[in-house]
C-alpha cells in the first residue's frame, strides 16, 4: 500500500475528497452570502436557515408529492427562492437605509423563526433522504475509492460556482448589478429598477443555499439544525475570504474544507475548530482578510 | 465602517433626575420586598439574566459593538466556578472569583482578535470565536461533556454564611445585583464611558483627536466580558450546575434579543428586556409552543417596528411631550 507521510493514500484521499465535499458547501453558501452582501450590505444570518429548508423542502417534495431527486433538485432552490424574494419585499427592503447591524439582527431572528418552526413540526431527529438510484454505486481506483454520489456533489458545486461567475461577470444584468453594488442611485438614474434588482438578488442568493441544501440531503441528514450549524462555519469563512469578491469566496471555501479534511487525518481532535484557528491567524496576519477590502 | 449616528441610542443625561433618583431606590425597595411574594429562584434566574443582559448592553449601547459571542464569558465563567466549587472545593466567592477570571482572560483573547474588525465582521467574528470555545467545552474532559458539572453544593460564602437556603441567597444576590449595576452606571458615565460613546458616535472624530480607539474598545469588552462573567458565575451557583447551554450560540442570541428588546444604550432596558424574554421562556415553557420560535419572532418585530426597544420608546414618548 502506497504510504504518505506514515498515512495510507487511500485513506488521506478519502479524507481530501470529504474535505473536498464540505469545500464545495461552504464555497457555494459564502459564494450567495458575498453575492447578497455586495449589493444589499446585507450579512444574512438566515442563509443556513435557507440551506435546511431547502433540504427540507426536497424531502417534503419527496415525501408529499412522490418528486424524485433531480425534480427536488429543480423545484426546492425554485421554492426557496421566492420564499426569500417573500422576506425581501415585505421585511428586509425596510431596514437598508439603517445600521448594516440591523440586517444581521434581522436575519438571525427568521434564522431562529425557521428553525423553531422546523423543529417544532418535524422534530430534532435527522430525515434520511436517498441519493438517485444511479448515483449509488462506488467508483474504485487504486488511488482512491469515491461514492459516485459525491463526485457528483462536487462537480455540480464548481458548475454552480462558476454558473454564478460567469452570470455576474460576463452578461448584462450581472453588470447591472456590479454597477448597482459601486452607487445604486447612480444606476437607478440611468433606468434600471434596482428596488427588483435587490429583490432579485437576494433570491438568487437564497436559491443557492437551497442548492446547497438538495445537494446536502443525501449525504448529511435532512435535520431543523443542519443550517445553524453550517453558517457560523461559513461565517469564518467569509471572516477569512472577505466578502468582498465572488471568486475570493468560492476559493477560500474550498479551501477550508480541504484543509479541515486533512486536519481529520493527521489531528482529529482539532477538526471541528480548525477553520476558526485559521480564522484567527488571518485576524493576526492580514485583518481585512485573504481578498478582502473593508467596508 | 459602522455608522454609530444611525442607531437609535438614548441620550442619557449625566446628573440622574430627581424622579430616577427616586425610582431607583423604590426598585431596590421593591428588591428587599419581593421573595415574600414571588419565588426567590426565579427572582434569582431573572437577576442573572439582567446582569447578563446588562453587561452585553455596555458594549453594544455605549461601545456600539454587536458581539455574537458573549455566552462563551457567561458559560466559560459558569464552567469555572462549578469546577472551583466541586473540584478545588473553595468557598463561593473564590469559586466567583475564578469565573470571572475565567472570563477576563477568555474576554482578552477573543477581544484582541475581534477588535482588528469593524461593524458586521466584529460581530461575525466573536460568533466564530464563541462556536470554538464551545467545541473546545464539549471535549474537554473538565466539563464533562453532556452531562456538565453538577452535583456540587453551594457552600458557605466567606466560610461563614450557608447558602443552601435560598432567602439567604437571594440577599447575596440582590447586594451583587445592585453594586454590579451601579458599577456598570459608573464606568458609563465617567471620563472613560464618555470617550467610549464619542467612539460610537464617531470612530474617525475620536482618532484624531488622539484617542487609541482599539484600545477603548477592547477595554470595553474585557469589562462586558467580566460582567457576563459574573453573571454566569451566579447561575452556576444558584443552580448549582454549568452544561453546555450556556456556551451555546442560541444563549448569545437571546442576550442581544433581551437588550433589542428593552432598549439599547440604557441602564434600564436591559433588565426590563432580561425580565421579559426569561418570563416568556418560562410561559412558554408550560405551553409547549415552540420557545425558539417565540424568539425569533420577537426578534424580527423588534427590528421592525421598534428598534428603540420599550424603554427607549417610552423615553422618546416622554421628550417628545416635554418640547412641544
Amino acid at each position: 500500500m502506497t504510504m504518505i507521510f506514515g498515512v495510507p493514500l487511500v485513506v488521506l484521499t478519502g479524507q481530501l475528497l470529504i474535505g473536498l465535499i464540505n469545500g464545495s458547501f461552504y464555497a457555494l453558501l459564502s459564494l450567495g452570502l458575498a453575492v447578497i452582501f455586495g449589493l444589499l450590505r446585507v450579512v444574512n444570518f438566515a442563509h443556513g436557515a435557507f440551506y435546511m429548508l431547502g433540504a427540507f423542502t426536497a424531502w417534503m417534495l419527496g415525501q408529499y408529492l412522490g418528486l424524485g431527486y433531480w425534480g427536488a433538485l429543480v423545484l426546492a432552490p425554485v421554492i426557496v427562492g421566492l420564499v426569500g424574494a417573500l422576506v425581501e419585499r415585505t421585511m428586509l427592503r425596510r431596514l437598508y437605509d439603517l445600521d448594516h447591524l440591523y440586517g444581521l439582527l434581522f436575519t438571525f431572528g427568521l434564522a431562529l423563526l425557521l428553525e423553531g418552526l422546523f423543529q417544532h413540526f418535524f422534530g430534532s431527529s435527522g430525515k434520511p433522504f436517498s441519493a438517485p438510484a444511479e448515483m449509488k454505486g462506488i467508483l474504485r481506483t487504486d488511488f482512491v475509492t469515491v461514492p459516485i454520489y459525491r463526485g457528483w456533489v462536487v462537480v455540480a458545486s464548481l458548475v454552480v460556482c462558476f454558473g454564478t461567475w460567469a452570470l455576474i461577470e460576463k452578461t448584462k444584468i450581472g453588470s447591472y448589478l456590479r454597477a448597482a453594488t459601486e452607487d445604486s442611485t447612480l444606476v437607478q438614474a440611468f433606468g434600471v429598477n434596482v428596488p427588483l434588482l435587490l429583490t432579485l438578488t437576494y433570491a438568487f442568493g437564497c436559491a443557492l443555499a437551497g442548492i446547497a441544501g438538495v445537494l446536502a440531503a443525501p449525504i448529511f441528514q435532512v435535520s431543523p439544525t443542519m443550517g445553524s450549524n453550517m453558517i457560523i462555519i461559513i461565517f469564518a469563512v467569509v471572516v477569512v475570504g472577505g466578502m468582498g469578491s465572488i471568486l475570493g469566496a468560492i476559493a477560500t471555501g474550498y479551501l477550508l474544507g480541504i484543509v479541515e479534511g486533512l486536519t481529520k487525518v493527521f489531528y482529529p481532535e482539532a477538526a471541528n475548530i480548525v477553520i476558526f484557528v485559521i480564522m484567527a491567524a488571518v485576524l493576526m496576519v492580514r485583518p481585512a482578510g485573504l481578498f478582502g477590502k473593508e467596508y | 465602517m459602522i455608522e454609530a449616528e444611525e442607531f437609535e441610542t438614548v441620550a442619557e443625561t449625566t446628573r440622574p433626575h430627581r424622579l430616577q433618583r427616586v425610582l431607583v431606590l423604590v426598585l431596590i425597595a421593591a428588591l428587599m420586598v419581593l421573595p415574600l411574594w414571588v419565588y426567590p429562584v426565579l427572582l434569582m434566574k431573572l437577576m442573572c439574566f439582567a446582569l447578563f443582559a446588562s453587561a452585553f448592553n455596555l458594549l453594544l449601547g455605549y461601545g456600539g459593538l454587536l458581539s455574537f459571542g458573549h455566552a462563551a464569558f457567561f458559560g466559560g465563567s459558569a464552567y469555572a466556578t462549578a469546577h472551583a466549587l466541586k473540584v478545588w472545593e473553595v468557598t463561593p466567592e473564590l469559586a466567583i472569583l475564578a469565573g470571572v477570571g475565567a472570563a477576563l482572560v477568555l474576554g482578552l483573547a477573543m477581544g484582541l482578535l475581534a477588535v482588528r474588525r469593524q461593524g458586521i465582521y466584529f460581530a461575525m467574528v466573536t460568533l466564530a470565536l464563541a462556536q470554538m470555545f464551545y467545541f473546545f467545552c464539549l471535549q474537554a474532559p473538565f466539563t464533562h461533556g453532556e452531562d456538565g458539572i453538577q452535583g456540587f453544593s453551594r457552600g458557605r460564602l466567606f466560610g461563614l454564611i450557608d447558602l443552601s437556603d435560598s432567602t439567604v441567597l437571594y440577599y447575596v444576590f440582590a447586594v451583587v445585583f445592585v453594586a454590579s449595576i451601579f458599577a456598570i452606571w459608573r464606568i458609563v458615565h465617567s471620563p472613560y464611558g464618555m470617550i467610549l460613546q464619542a467612539i460610537r458616535e464617531n470612530e474617525q472624530r475620536a482618532i484624531s483627536l488622539g484617542y487609541s480607539v482599539q484600545r477603548y474598545k477592547l477595554g470595553a469588552f474585557v469589562l462586558s466580558a467580566g460582567f457576563a462573567g459574573l453573571a454566569g458565575g451566579l447561575k452556576a451557583l444558584l443552580f448549582q450546575f454549568a452544561t453546555l447551554t450556556d456556551v451555546n450560540w442560541h444563549m448569545s442570541g437571546e442576550v442581544i434579543l433581551m437588550t433589542l428588546l428593552g432598549g439599547i444604550g440604557s441602564i434600564a432596558g436591559p433588565i426590563v428586556g432580561a425580565g421579559l424574554v426569561v418570563t416568556l421562556q418560562n410561559y412558554l415553557a408550560t405551553t409547549g409552543f415552540p420557545v425558539t420560535t417565540a424568539l425569533g419572532a420577537t426578534f424580527i418585530v423588534c427590528v421592525l417596528l421598534f428598534r428603540r426597544g420599550i424603554v427607549g420608546e417610552f423615553r422618546h414618548r416622554l421628550a417628545v411631550r416635554r418640547k412641544p
